[in-house]
């Protein structure tokens, strides 16, 4: 694979993504520190909001430590030269929770909804393109459509208004050939000035491989997140990215050992579980769930005695999107009563 | 002299064609007339055929027959952009508008919590909320009954082929108008609603999920009492409404698991959160006709 000079723009998903494998609960101190840390180390973006997106602040997916608002008001005016952007899942979030995320100075606004059902955010990439926002079309669960139906959703985003638009693989699913096809035919379909994006999970072990691939396709913009930080097995760990970018030639314009730092100083210590692949994480990508359910169905299991593993294949079975956490304990619930536990 | 209501239907599509098959059991409204814009729909065609009058010229087609068909309710099942207009001009002729778009012009309605004050005082427009406001805001309202709500939230999950265009455009409206009905009606301090819309072959039944905050320590019997009434309410005119799972006390949090399932008319039954519209309608509908029929209300006089 030769990505010689091929110039990429890192996203950092450490204090968004990460906030579900923080329970929403990272301090506004823990954010600026961070933020600022990546800022100096050259990280072009950095996504700030609950791990859900803006609105996402609820019983069903976790009250936050502080409000998007607060989290936002917190990191901007501290940045240098790092952009903030803030994700939106319409059906959660609302234009309003988009106009404040614009007062408040973010910079680019990432539409969110499942691979399929791309026209929910007409509404929301309108008025985000509308208000001058650098804006993306964010298509989650990008394992369970075919390239064309990717495509056809894509191209919805893109009438829209929308400037880049993302192959999400939210539940760390994809295997590298995939992502090639997949990123290859948007690159290929949509218009030329659309940029192409990639945000991957390590739930089966595949978030470097798979940003390179999608890199080698087309891709100009790829998520990570600083030590990994995100849901289930975490996302790509930039600073692996950087190292693997550097060796390759490519253009990032990131500091490695500075990002090395912060992941180990900054973002390790703030930790409340190792991020790694274990057997939850693992059940995650090869049974295609979407990763934030990964500490829903751990905390499933503590309470009713229905090992995670098996709520996470039977939620994969049932064909369970992004933002259905309620039916985890409900499902648990099911599976309990069935097994005569409640 | 029949006691039955005549109605209209304004919209023959996939709702106004499912609210016109449950009328035609109703004991208390009669189906008299289907309104549409274009000659050449199929739900227009549909509605001739089930032996109902239609008109394609819209709302105006149909005052010139208000009167001398004695129409006394209309079931608007197009969109908040045209409600206001059509509500206007057959409010003036004294019909009771049932609306069942997002245009919530009238004061929310969900029959077992408010329908009763809202018939008593013959509201002459009375607005649905959303899908996922009628399947869960009785749920809402059974926990306040006993207890204060500080917090209500509701997930709402539905299909993909059961989200309209109309809804899909406009999907705030939903997430805006469901939380401030959780509040209004259901009695919640404050509201929250979601909606996740699900792809899945073959399509996942409505479901929905519910979670309420306390004031203080849940009364659990008199809550869990409250619920279990509360469903069997909604099953008098959604008989696929059941309670899945809970309500489970975790803290100040009480929590119910939903599922709808549609009776099966003219959506299909997976469409659990259209069939709670259409039937939540007609029962708004029945209630009136009850009422009028008993003296409690008279409807507007005609000559």
């Amino acid at each position: 694979m030769n990505l010689k000079d091929k110039k990429v723009t890192l996203h950092d998903m450490s204090l968004r993504d990460g906030m579900h494998a923080k329970r929403h609960q990272i301090s506004l101190e823990q954010m600026v520190d961070v933020a600022t840390g990546l800022d100096e180390a050259g990280m072009p973006l950095i996504e700030v909001t609950h791990g859900d997106g803006l609105g996402g602040a609820s019983v069903n997916y976790g009250f936050p430590a502080h409000s998007d608002e607060a989290y936002l008001d917190a990191v901007i005016p501290k940045m240098k030269n790092a952009k903030v952007s803030a994700l939106l899942l319409p059906g959660i979030g609302t234009v309003e929770h988009l106009r404040m995320a614009k007062d408040l100075g973010v910079n680019t606004i990432r539409v969110a909804t499942h691979c399929t059902e791309a026209d929910v955010s007409e509404q929301h990439i309108g008025l985000s393109a509308k208000l001058g926002m650098d804006t993306v079309g964010f298509l989650m669960m990008a394992h369970m459509a075919t390239p064309e139906k990717i495509l056809e959703q894509a191209r919805l985003m893109e009438s829209y208004g929308a400037n880049c638009i993302y192959c999400t693989d939210s539940a760390g699913y994809m295997l590298p050939d995939e992502v090639s096809e997949k990123i290859g035919l948007l690159r290929a379909e949509l218009n030329p000035k659309t940029d192409i994006g990639f945000h991957g999970h390590h739930n089966m072990g595949m978030a470097i491989a798979n940003s390179l691939a999608a890199v080698d396709a087309g891709a100009v913009r790829i998520d990570g997140s600083v030590a990994g930080l995100g849901a289930g097995a975490g996302n790509t760990p930039l600073e692996v990215l950087v190292a693997v970018l550097e060796r390759m030639g490519a253009k990032h314009g990131i500091d490695l050992y500075k990002i090395m730092d912060v992941a180990e100083d900054r973002v390790v210590p703030l930790m409340d579980q190792p991020i790694r692949v274990d057997r939850d994480a693992l059940t995650l990508g090869y049974a295609g769930v979407y990763s934030s359910f990964l500490l829903f169905a751990q905390r499933a299991e503590a309470k009713y005695g229905i090992q995670a593993r098996d709520i996470l294949v039977e939620l994969g079975r049932r064909g369970t999107v992004g933002g259905q956490e309620d039916m985890i304990e409900d499902l648990a619930l099911t599976m309990a009563k069935e097994k005569g536990l409640v | 002299m029949s006691k039955k209501l005549k109605a209209a239907i304004i919209g023959p599509g996939n709702i106004g064609t499912d609210l016109l098959m449950k009328m035609q059991r109703s004991e208390w409204i009669e189906p008299v007339w289907m309104v549409g814009i274009d000659p050449e729909s199929e739900g227009l065609k549909r509605a001739g055929e089930m032996g109902i009058k239609t008109t394609a010229e819209g709302v105006d087609g149909l005052l010139p027959h208000v009167l001398e068909d004695d129409i006394r309710v209309a079931f608007d099942a197009t969109s908040a952009y045209v409600h206001a207009e059509n509500s206007r001009k057959l409010n003036e002729l004294g019909v009771v508008m049932v609306d069942l778009t997002p245009a919530a012009i009238g004061p929310f309605c969900v029959p077992p919590v408010n329908l009763a004050d809202h018939a008593k005082n013959l509201e002459m427009n009375v607005n649905m909320v959303t899908c996922g406001g009628q399947a869960t805001i009785p749920m809402v309202a059974a926990v306040s009954q006993v207890q204060a709500v500080e917090y209500g939230e509701i997930i709402a999950t539905v299909s993909s082929r059961s989200v309209g265009p109309g809804t899909r455009k406009n999907i705030d409206e939903f997430t805006r108008t469901t939380a401030g009905a959780v509040e209004k009606v259901g009695g919640a301090q404050k509201g929250k609603a979601i909606i996740i819309i699900n792809p899945a072959e073959p399509p996942l039944i409505m479901r929905d999920t519910v979670h309420c905050l306390v004031e203080g320590e849940p009364d659990q019997a008199a809550i869990t009492e409250s619920i279990h009434a509360m469903v069997k309410e909604v099953q008098k005119y959604v008989p696929g409404y059941r309670l899945v799972n809970g309500p489970v006390f975790d803290g100040k949090r009480v929590s119910m698991f939903m599922e709808v399932e549609g009776l099966g008319d003219f959506l299909p039954k997976y469409a659990g959160n259209l069939d709670i519209m259409t039937a939540a309608g007609l029962r708004t509908a029945e209630m009136f006709a009850e009422e009028a029929a008993n003296g409690v209300i008279t409807l507007p006089a005609r000559n």
